[in-house]
């Protein structure tokens, strides 16, 4: 039986079973657990940041008094939207909470438990569990970096990253800041970094721009983000900002941080053209390569997985967002980066599925508010993936590091010592590659070098054989206290075997899983 | 609308509590209230406070939402905490971390 929305919001939230537990407080998650928590299901939300908002409505502390907070944020009144809801509902928001896995436990009925450490960097003194009958995994994504001589130099961060201390902490990481890499995301920081004073040189873009002209159809499709580059494009010419296109930093250049970088062009498979090289003066250089799902937690519960036009590992997901996992639903970025909005229209899908099953309700599927939301996710992820395409890393792209270039930042492995392992050693994939030079072994588990090491080890072959999606059975640093503390209990499920083909079995719904 | 082009300008900040200092490697900082304590280093101009352990090269934040660890400072004589996600706290000490940062255990 659903427990009444007020379980748990009034004394210890962690002695209740919820209906549902929601794990990210971004566009997506927000929205499933307004949508959950409306009818009539309990709801948690757990969510690493002390604010919700994820990292698109990343925002400052109420400290801060900030009168316009929509002055650094496109389609703020979405987000004041959800955030009345959920002030005005019975969802209980857990802040400041890591999780770090998630069980599962069959018995009469199915139980999750949801790990956790607390504090505003896990560091806190209280480890706690939530239980729930579903998981709605809402986890977002992270940016995608690709290696370059100097990326490890003080000065140089990432593009997104820029953004989030922006956003947030309302400071810049210098006045002349160069933005590169790849990817729409690019127009946005350069934009949000003109707007807040900084002197924006350039946007180096590595891909070309007419790569979407070959797409009309699904541009069409889409006006809104049309509409949305037409904003970014206005806003780059009012500061002045020159956008490169088919062009790379291919060298940092200073001693203790960024003095300048030099831009190179880059051919259709982004190899640099030689003598092509020219200098740009800067003190910080904001850069990165677009956003990969982040999915440890469904991976290590077994959730099959889908490659993406670009190379990532996005869960595979029905048309209600279920994950191949009975009991798991999974919303946004996820599920293929696909932005904001495409977050929020998931979000309500999920937490209207999960409603309908908790409930014992018939057919979501043929609830008109779900077809309406569905007609505009399969037109949101059509555009996502010819952007995806559009953007894909060249395999050219290894051609900028030298041997000394570190690719692995945590465990400062040298592009060098990862070349020796797939040519004299016979490493074919980032794991063996990690085994031979501990790259990816590091604090960030792979994730800044994850994109950049599977590439090098796939060389030529770039996209064959299909590297299987990363496995971090743990989400985040665990204190070994924490994983003592542990008592045995149940044994959880083992997770079933992961999948990675358009034929997985999904649950049944009316459709397979998208490609 | 002519305005102060800052990002604090551009949100339209009026703190509601006073500024407060914090020391870095003993110099003293003063800030805004609410901002982690990267962004009370950045707005400073710090961009680098560890040493990592091989190279001993220096590092600052990246990311900027606790995914990449290359932030990790030693705040108020803990090593390792990821200083894009702490909030910085009236009369923090921060230091630059050297390499893991428990140099200062003898382990």
């Amino acid at each position: 039986m659903p427990g009444s929305p007020s379980d748990g919001a009034a004394g210890d939230p962690y002695a209740t079973v919820y209906d549902l537990a929601v794990i990210g407080a971004g566009c997506a998650g927000l929205a499933g657990a307004v949508t959950a928590s409306e009818r009539g299901l309990s709801v948690a939300l757990l969510d690493t940041a002390g604010r919700i908002g994820g990292q698109f409505y990343r925002h400052p502390d109420p400290a801060v008094g900030a009168v316009r907070p929509e002055a650094l944020h496109h389609d703020w009144s979405a987000f004041a939207g959800l955030r009345r809801r959920l002030e005005a509902g019975d969802v209980v928001h857990l802040a400041g909470h890591h999780v770090w896995t998630v069980e599962r436990q069959d018995g009469a009925e199915v139980r999750w438990t949801v790990h956790a450490v607390t504090g505003a960097d896990g560091d806190g003194e209280h480890p706690v569990r939530v239980q729930a009958r579903t998981v709605l995994l809402a986890t977002g994504a992270y940016e995608r970096q690709l290696p370059f001589p100097g990326w490890t130099l003080p000065g140089v961060v990432g593009a997104a990253g820029a953004q989030a201390m922006l956003k947030a902490g309302l400071v810049l990481p210098g006045r002349r800041v160069v933005v590169a890499g790849s990817g729409p995301l690019l127009l946005a920081v350069a934009g949000s970094l003109a707007s807040a004073g900084a002197r924006v040189p350039a946007v180096v873009e590595a891909a070309g721009y007419l790569g979407y002209a070959r797409r009309p159809a699904v541009l069409a499709a889409d006006p809104q983000k049309l509409a949305e580059a037409v904003v970014h494009g206005a806003a780059l010419l009012k500061h002045g900002v020159r956008l490169r296109t088919r062009s790379a930093v291919t060298q940092v250049h200073g001693t203790d941080r960024v003095e300048g970088v030099t831009v190179s062009r880059v051919d259709r498979d982004w190899r640099p053209v030689r003598g092509t090289g020219r200098r740009i003066a800067c003190d910080a250089l904001a850069v990165g390569h677009g956003l990969v799902p982040q999915t440890e937690l469904a991976t290590s519960l077994g959730c099959a997985t889908r490659r993406t036009e670009d190379g990532t590992h996005a869960l595979a997901l029905d048309a209600l967002q279920r994950t191949s996992v009975p009991g798991l639903w999974a919303a946004g970025e996820t599920g293929g980066i696909g932005g904001a909005q495409l977050a929020r229209v998931e979000g309500e899908i999920a937490g209207i599925a999960v409603a309908a099953q908790v409930r014992g309700e018939p057919g979501p599927a043929r609830d008109g508010r779900v077809r309406e939301l569905r007609r505009r996710r399969e037109r949101m992820r059509a555009f996502a993936d010819a952007m995806a395409a559009v953007h894909a890393p060249g395999k050219g792209w290894a051609e900028w590091l030298d041997d000394a270039t570190e690719v692995c930042r945590c465990e400062e492995v040298p592009a060098g010592a990862v070349r020796e392992a797939v040519d004299a050693y016979g490493a074919r994939d980032a794991r063996t590659v990690k085994l031979l030079t501990r790259a990816g072994m590091g604090w960030c588990q792979g994730r800044m070098c994850g994109a950049a090491v599977a590439r090098l080890a796939a060389g030529e072959a770039t996209l064959s054989p299909l590297p299987s999606p990363e496995r971090r059975p743990l989400a985040g640093p665990v204190p070994l206290d924490v994983l003592g503390a542990l008592d045995p209990g149940e044994p959880s499920a083992a997770p079933a075997r992961p999948a990675e083909q358009p034929d997985t079995d999904l649950p049944d719904g009316d459709a397979g899983p998208r490609h | 609308m002519a305005r102060d082009r800052s990002p604090a300008g551009l949100v339209g900040a009026t703190p509601q509590q006073p500024s407060f200092e914090i020391t870095f490697d003993g110099r003293p900082i003063t800030t805004l209230p609410g901002r982690s304590v990267a962004a009370v280093l950045w707005s400073a101009g710090i961009l680098a406070w560890r040493t990592t352990r091989r190279g001993g090269r220096p590092r600052g934040a990246f990311c900027g939402i606790g995914h990449c660890y290359d932030c990790l400072a030693t705040i108020n004589g803990r090593p390792n905490r990821r200083a894009c996600l702490v909030p910085a706290r009236p009369g923090d000490t921060i230091t630059t971390q050297e390499g893991h940062g428990h140099a200062g255990l003898a382990v």
